[in-house]
């Protein structure tokens, strides 16, 4: 019989949890209700859901372990952390692919109902790390959460099969007490999920309620843990998802531009939860439509660009690649276009589930002849909307197709969002034309005259009387638009699209140098902001100097970035890919950029950063 | 997991949404300041002098008229029009036409496009473009060859075919753009010879006034790389044993006045007959079998080629009805606003 005692409260400024487990057993789910849970109370967060590609591979092997990995503190936090402070390992394959991570002393919560001898054999344990001491460096944790859960749940009627299925809700009961998280958010999330199957909604709050209570009464846990929420700017939060960021962002822009929202798509990970958000907003003048595949997803939306509304797609690097000749077409158009590439693993299929920043050359020069366009890249999860709304603006005012660089890391990780005030965004006037134009007074309508001060061509859309006009891939007659194959005019035509692109202005790039005495400038772009701040704090927190800055506009570039980047000893840029931003520094400033890259699939850690960091202050140091 | 989506709209006309004008209008109105630049003899003549021609007679307005094309010699005709036009990318423009039509359905949206650019790049969209029944009108210009491209096979040349990829003989079979529309769930498919001015402006006229997806083929010759691929539909001496004209309700019935032949059913098939003494079937643009045992009747040998329209059946069109859940979601939440998306369900405060 237990008694219940009251464990010791420990208070922390930061805790890193992972939730690992078979991808059938609810990982993800379990890590976003903590996440809420999280969000809710107060605390800045920052998440890493990791699975595999497969939607079940076999149960209980290691291709089959789906994680999600939550960092939460009492401060603003940049990044999902570098290793849990607690693993929750609901069976042997999850226990074995993260094991490594768990530092000495490091909390780990076991299921032991799934280490059966057949399970662990699954995974090539020749005995139980359970019973062979291998585990004695941590706090370990034995629960059996299935039959704890079976136990709960006995007088609901459920079979066992169903029954044992709630047990991630047990885990996220424990885990729920242990760190003292509100739990009002998930039983009322369980209640509508479930809202067909009252039987199992019910089922699940027992089963979270029982973990709860498991927590409470054992004796097991001696202390729980007490993160104080963050001291965030002043505002309204919530959290948000880059997937989710990016959806309301695409919606905003049929606001800000007055212009309906067209998504054409085709289904492909990581992006499709954009084109799934995306569905419901319908009532917000949104269409969207699944196409047969990547090509007619951006054709449609470039035909929708064409009839007046605003046209988007949305995929993933080998999407964009099948796109590029529709690019192509929509940069000769002029057209306004939104193309939104969620970046994975390459290349070919590559690694559909996790992170990579490998498409920005792609993104960059992927298309046939000299095709320029903007490209935007948010920097977090919540930057998205931003990212969104600045690139429909573009998109309008030049008549251009955008790209905006997302990755898997954003797009699935999640952050607090200070909510923006709708009724402040920006206002973009499409500006369509509805008057003659020819200068000569013919009263013709020339659809490639330009304005003299942003070098766009007028927006004439069918359906305005007296502008009926043709486009096309082929070259175009600078001012009239008729078709020329005057090498002159081509050669003018090449000039003017680059110098329309080269042209738009974009912010002056900051720089974070807080002492002013740093040698070495770390240059990032897309989602390694996070880590690429939070290693200079570290090294600055122990006495040296480093500076940052971080490029949201790759085309066109800053116009100051040419001489923030002089103005260091070294330029060094972290990226997940083999240097394609380095690349592009180099030859644009001839500055002798140094990369850093890693390519796992997995974001930089800070404390990785912050050792790399190290080596080349330090090696400026040993010049001095 | 289906729901009824219960859509109206099924009776109405392809071009009921779009603005009509009393203004007389004439084919000179429709003719571009562009200079026509297809070879002499190209069929293409023909076909845009019959649109041009056609394109008044439906009373709506110019500047709601759009035509998109691919790649190839025929995808050159929205130049031509006065109307709003774009030539874009091989193969694509069903696509880029999808997007238009159901963002806009004030606009009358026609597709031009070849046998190599519909059926070879663009086989996929093509049959997608169908199936979805959007409010397009795609004119198939089949010459059975590559014209732009300088003379190589296409999808629907004959076996055999000697061309400058193919100096053996080209191996693959060829398809039938028909059988092909029909199995793709068209629902208005129709065909035509360029030079029948009088046929292809009534196919047309049927296929403008059909609310989803229409396909006509009109047959054309390249007299550069393919000339006289059509000869026998067109020589007085074999025109009119060959060529089957068909009209919704009327029997099947062909052929010069001294040796009528009809078509009547034999098995799961068709056949033709000596007229005397058969029973011809009557033809119904409603029964899919039917159509597609017609466009069955002869293959690439043009022995009977079956011309005017083969099916033509209501079905509730892409484009309406995207346009219809967008309507019943902003009527079901009329108030939809921006600020309460954003905000969610959980928000927390953080105060200064």
């Amino acid at each position: 019989m237990h008694t219940k005692t009251v464990p010791g409260v420990v208070t922390k400024d930061r805790v890193v949890i992972r939730f690992a487990g078979d991808s059938g057993d609810g990982m993800q789910l379990t890590g976003d209700r903590f996440t809420s849970e999280t969000a809710t109370f107060g605390n800045d967060l920052s998440t890493l859901p990791n699975f595999p590609a497969e939607i079940r591979a076999p149960a209980g092997t290691l291709p089959g372990v789906s994680s999600f990995q939550l960092h939460f503190a009492n401060y603003d936090i940049l990044t999902p952390g570098d290793r849990p402070d607690v693993l929750v390992a609901m069976n042997p394959a999850a226990l074995k692919a993260n094991i490594a991570d768990l530092p000495k002393g490091g909390v780990l919560i076991v299921n032991t109902d799934e280490f059966t001898k057949r399970n662990l054999t699954k995974v090539g344990y020749a005995a139980s790390p359970l019973e062979d001491g291998s585990l004695e460096d941590f706090q370990v944790h034995e629960v059996a959460m299935a039959t704890l859960t079976r136990g709960a749940l006995e007088e609901t009627g459920l079979s066992k099969k169903d029954a044992e299925r709630a047990k991630n809700m047990f885990a996220l009961g424990l885990l729920s007490w242990m760190y003292h998280r509100p739990h009002e958010g998930t039983e009322r999330f369980l209640r509508e999920k479930f809202a067909k199957k009252p039987d199992i909604a019910e089922a699940n709050i027992l089963a979270f309620r029982a973990g709860h209570a498991y927590g409470e009464t054992t004796e097991a846990f001696a202390v729980t843990y007490e993160v104080a929420p963050a001291k965030l700017a002043p505002g309204t939060y919530r959290q948000i998802t880059g997937n989710t960021a990016m959806a309301y962002g695409l919606v905003a822009t049929g606001q800000t531009t007055g212009l309906p929202v067209f998504l054409g798509s085709y289904p492909i990970t990581p992006a499709s939860d954009i084109l799934h958000e995306l569905s419901k907003h319908k009532a917000f003048g949104v269409t969207t439509f699944q196409a047969e595949d990547e090509i007619a997803g951006v054709g449609a939306a470039l035909g929708a660009s064409f009839g007046g509304a605003l046209g988007v797609t949305t995929t993933s690097g080998p999407g964009v690649a099948l796109k590029a000749e529709t690019v192509g077409l929509a940069v000769a158009l002029e057209l306004p276009l939104l193309v939104i590439d969620v970046q994975r693993g390459g290349p070919s299929t590559g690694l559909p589930t996790k992170t990579e920043q490998a498409d920005l050359l792609q993104a960059m020069y992927g298309r046939n002849g000299e095709a320029p366009l903007p490209i935007i890249a948010p920097q977090s999860p919540g930057d998205c909307f931003h990212a969104a709304l600045e690139a429909a603006a573009l998109a309008v005012r030049y008549r251009t197709p955008v790209v905006v660089l997302s990755d898997g890391a954003l797009a699935n990780g999640s952050e607090p969002w200070k909510v923006p005030d709708a009724s402040t965004l920006e206002q973009v006037d499409p500006g369509f034309a509805t008057e003659p134009n020819a200068p000569d007074g013919s009263g013709e309508f020339w659809p490639y005259l330009r304005d003299a001060d942003t070098l766009a061509r007028p927006w004439a859309i069918p359906g305005t009387p007296g502008l009926e006009h043709r486009v096309g891939g082929l070259e175009k007659a600078d001012g009239r638009g008729s078709i020329s194959y005057d090498p002159d005019n081509h050669d003018r035509m090449v000039r003017l699209r680059q110098a329309k692109i080269d042209g738009i202005p974009v912010p002056d790039i900051t720089v974070d140098d807080p002492s002013g005495q740093a040698k070495v400038l770390v240059v990032g772009w897309g989602s390694t902001y996070g880590p690429i701040v939070a290693g200079a704090r570290r090294v600055r927190a122990k006495g040296h100097h480093v500076a940052t800055a971080h490029i949201r506009n790759l085309n066109p570039m800053p116009a100051n970035l040419g001489e923030v980047l002089r103005a260091y000893d070294t330029v060094l840029v972290p990226e997940m890919n083999l240097g394609q931003l380095a690349l592009l520094l180099r030859g644009k400033f001839l500055i002798d950029a140094k990369s850093y890259t890693k390519v796992s699939g997995l974001p930089f850690k800070a404390e990785e950063l912050q050792d790399v960091f190290f080596d080349y202050i330090i090696g400026l140091e040993a010049h001095a | 997991m289906t729901i009824e989506l219960g859509f109206p709209g099924l009776g109405s006309g392809g071009l009921d949404l779009v603005p009509t004008t009393d203004a007389k209008q004439t084919a000179k109105d429709f003719t571009s300041d562009q200079e026509v630049r297809w070879c002499p003899g190209c069929g293409d003549y023909a076909v845009l002098a019959a649109v041009r021609q056609f394109l008044p007679t439906l009373g709506i307005k110019r500047e709601n008229t759009v035509f998109i094309s691919g790649i190839g010699c025929s995808s050159r005709f929205p130049y031509y029009l006065n109307t709003y036009g774009m030539h874009s990318i091989h193969g694509r423009a069903p696509t880029i036409a999808t997007g238009l039509a159901t963002s806009r359905e004030d606009l009358s949206v026609w597709v031009v496009t070849g046998d190599g650019d519909a059926l070879s790049i663009g086989g996929n969209h093509l049959i997608h473009a169908l199936r979805r029944n959007v409010n397009l009108k795609i004119l198939l210009f089949n010459n059975r060859i590559y014209g732009l491209t300088k003379g190589q096979y296409s999808p629907t040349s004959e076996v055999g075919k000697i061309t400058k990829s193919t100096p053996m003989g080209s191996l693959d079979h060829p398809f039938n753009p028909i059988s092909l529309a029909l199995g793709a769930e068209a629902t208005f498919v129709g065909r035509a010879l360029d030079s029948d001015r009088k046929s292809l402006t009534e196919v047309l006229g049927a296929a403008a006034a059909h609310r989803g997806s229409a396909l006509v083929e009109i047959f054309q010759d390249c007299p550069i790389f393919n000339d006289g691929s059509f000869d026998l539909l067109r020589k007085p001496e074999t025109k009119d044993q060959r060529l089957v004209a068909i009209r919704d309700g009327e029997p099947i019935v062909f052929g010069p006045e001294d040796n009528r032949q009809a078509v009547v059913q034999d098995g799961f098939t068709l056949k033709v007959v000596p007229a005397d003494g058969a029973t011809p079937v009557i033809h119904d643009a409603a029964n899919h079998e039917l159509a597609f045992a017609l466009s069955r009747l002869s293959d690439q040998d043009l022995n009977h080629t079956v011309t005017g329209i083969f099916r033509n059946v209501d079905r509730t069109t892409y484009d309406d009805a995207a346009r219809a859940q967008v309507r019943a979601a902003k009527d079901k939440n009329p108030a939809a606003d921006l600020q309460s998306l954003l905000d969610g369900r959980d928000t927390w405060t953080v105060s200064a």
